[in-house]
């Protein structure tokens, strides 16, 4: 599995407070840690809160990019604010991310085009996200044909079929799981697929344990990449052990260990 | 209509190793060999690239060797019993990439050769050539750990190949290899779960991932080749999917393989059947030889030196790309 480490956004207090400070050390920890638990890439999100959007950026990818080599996952809605993180990034970056509406792939997918990332296409339209796997399929299936006309490799598209809270629609989980298999046969080489996991545990108990059990049954049905939080030990090794299990990896009696070596 | 072949895209590529130590490097060898750095499975050069050639390394051993069969130990005893003349000769009539010495003088069931002797001979050996040397231990793990330290110490600094650590005993091997600057071989059974655990073992002690060459004991053709095969091309196949511990260059045993088969050696008389025996043993060892090329193996250890001639021939037909 391709791990996006999710910490470094500003919704959480520790980035958001480092960031009105200035104070680069706690986000370096947190890309280091993350790098050390397994991450093979960061998510890069200024949040919501920050007057200055495009320094912030800029900030964070530079004292980021000082401590790891990992590529970065620039990750914000606004495309200028994106084309400073790419730039700061120099081209080790992966942009999150486009939806499946015209307008915005009209403006992403050329950033991904010139600067030579992949990129993440949310299953998302005007009308929101859609209620099946086979809407999702059918904004997927955009995604894939725009990325095409822009020259963009299809194994550089990582679809989100975009999860939801679990406790507001629980129909969505097994949907998605759908979608996941789905993708598979959009195109030859498929796009990947890449989740934001943490998005169906929002507002419900036990959100670890929700994580996980979802992140198994996600890898179990094909699932790719996910943006997560590599710190949670727990669900690191129930990935990794899937991956065993799924024979993707190579079991050896540290095989725990090995992943993040 | 053209024909478009299919192409596998590989995310990741082989750990590249170099063996030997020039003088600017702090050794005395004339020349270094780099193996690894494959993006691909063997030969497939319109797939990726294949950056070094596969080696051959000439067995050498310390004692004059007993049993060996006529047609090859013709060639072998007018130098036998003296390693660095058996290396000289290995170097530079037969053109051996590296020497594979093997300290079997050590075993404490044969003759139970000292430390000291072992690291004599590793000098001599040292003095005779300017191919890189691979040393390989008695394969008795109390006697080697005995000795290993001061073999080790005895080639410091010419980057030499430490044969070999295992799961139940590397911690001396490695750190010798440590200290003088060595790299080292990571043996395991025909078995990837077992040759990723050493390798992870070995790399907890501090062994860069560049230094290690892996080692999975396999047999000839006839004794189970096949599956040998499989194991060999699956390890190769996790480093190319991006299995970091699984990365490192490979060895293959050959000669000593293929000369203790019956096949290899059994009087004509008591098999008519199977041809003349001058040239058995030799088909035997080109035939393993090639399969284990063609499995992904970087260095193969071979004996005879009308095979190594063949192989040779193999492998620079196979590297040039072109349809032979």
């Amino acid at each position: 599995m391709f791990v996006i480490g999710e910490r470094i956004n500003g919704m959480f207090t520790d980035v958001k407070k480092a960031i009105q400070a200035q104070d680069p050390a706690p986000i370096q920890q947190l890309a280091r840690d993350q790098v050390a638990a397994g991450a093979n890439a960061l998510d890069i999100n200024v949040g919501p809160a920050s007057p200055d959007k495009l320094g912030a950026m800029q900030w964070l990818v530079e004292i980021t990019k000082e401590v790891v080599d990992v590529p970065l996952c620039i990750d914000s809605p606004n495309t200028e604010v994106m084309r400073v993180g790419l730039e700061a990034a120099e081209g080790n970056a992966i942009i999150n991310s486009t939806t499946g509406e015209e307008e915005r792939m009209e403006k992403v997918l050329p950033l991904a085009a010139e600067y030579d990332c992949p990129v993440i296409g949310l299953t998302i339209d005007a009308e929101g996200v859609p209620r099946d796997a086979n809407g999702r399929m059918e904004i997927a299936l955009r995604l894939v044909s725009a990325c095409m006309e822009q020259g963009i490799s299809t194994t550089d598209l990582y679809i989100d079929a975009v999860i939801l809270p679990v406790n507001a629609l629980q129909q969505v989980p097994q949907e998605v799981l759908n979608t996941l298999q789905m993708c598979k046969a959009l195109s030859d080489p498929p796009p990947k697929t890449i989740l934001g996991l943490s998005n169906i545990s929002q507002g419900a108990l036990h959100r670890e344990l929700i994580n996980r059990i979802y992140l198994v049954m996600a890898l179990a049905n094909g699932l790719d990449a996910a943006i997560v939080d590599p710190l949670d030990s727990e669900l690191m090794d129930a990935a990794i052990t899937s991956e065993v299990l799924l024979n993707r990896n190579v079991y050896c009696d540290d095989f725990l260990k090995a992943y993040r070596k | 209509m053209p024909l478009t072949i299919p192409k596998e895209r590989w995310t990741a590529e082989v750990q590249t190793a170099t063996i030997g130590a020039t003088e600017e490097e702090g050794g005395t060898r004339t020349s270094t060999i780099t193996i690894g750095g494959e993006q691909t499975l063997p030969f497939l050069h319109f797939e990726g690239e294949t950056p070094n050639r596969p080696v051959i390394a000439m067995e050498v051993l310390d004692e004059t060797p007993t049993g060996w069969p006529e047609p090859l130990a013709r060639h072998y005893e007018d130098v036998w019993d003296d390693p660095a003349a058996w290396a000289q000769k290995a170097v530079e009539q037969f053109g051996a990439d590296l020497i594979c010495l093997r300290l079997v003088s050590a075993n404490p069931d044969g003759s139970n050769a000292s430390a000291d002797q072992c690291a004599e001979t590793i000098q001599s050996v040292l003095e005779a050539v300017g191919v890189p040397l691979i040393i390989w231990g008695c394969d008795n793990d109390e006697k080697d750990n005995e000795i290993m330290p001061f073999c080790s110490q005895a080639g410091s600094g010419e980057r030499c190949v430490l044969g070999s650590a295992t799961e139940d005993n590397y911690k001396t091997i490695c750190a010798s290899a440590l200290a003088d600057g060595h790299l080292i071989i990571n043996q395991s059974p025909l078995d990837i779960n077992i040759q990723k655990q050493v390798n992870i073992l070995v790399t907890d002690m501090g062994m860069d991932l560049g230094d290690i060459i892996m080692y999975q004991v396999t047999g000839s053709l006839g004794y189970g080749v096949e599956y040998a095969y499989s194991i060999l091309e699956r390890t190769r196949l996790a480093a190319l999917d991006g299995d970091k511990m699984l990365q490192m260059p490979m060895l293959s045993i050959v000669g000593s393989e293929a000369w203790r088969v019956k096949e290899a050696w059994q009087p004509e008389e008591d098999a008519p059947e199977w041809g003349p025996l001058e040239k058995r043993g030799i088909i035997w060892e080109v035939a393993t030889a090639t399969l284990f090329l063609h499995a992904a193996t970087d260095i193969l250890v071979m004996r005879h030196p009308e095979a190594v001639a063949y192989v040779r021939d193999h492998i620079d037909e196979m590297m040039s790309g072109q349809p032979v």
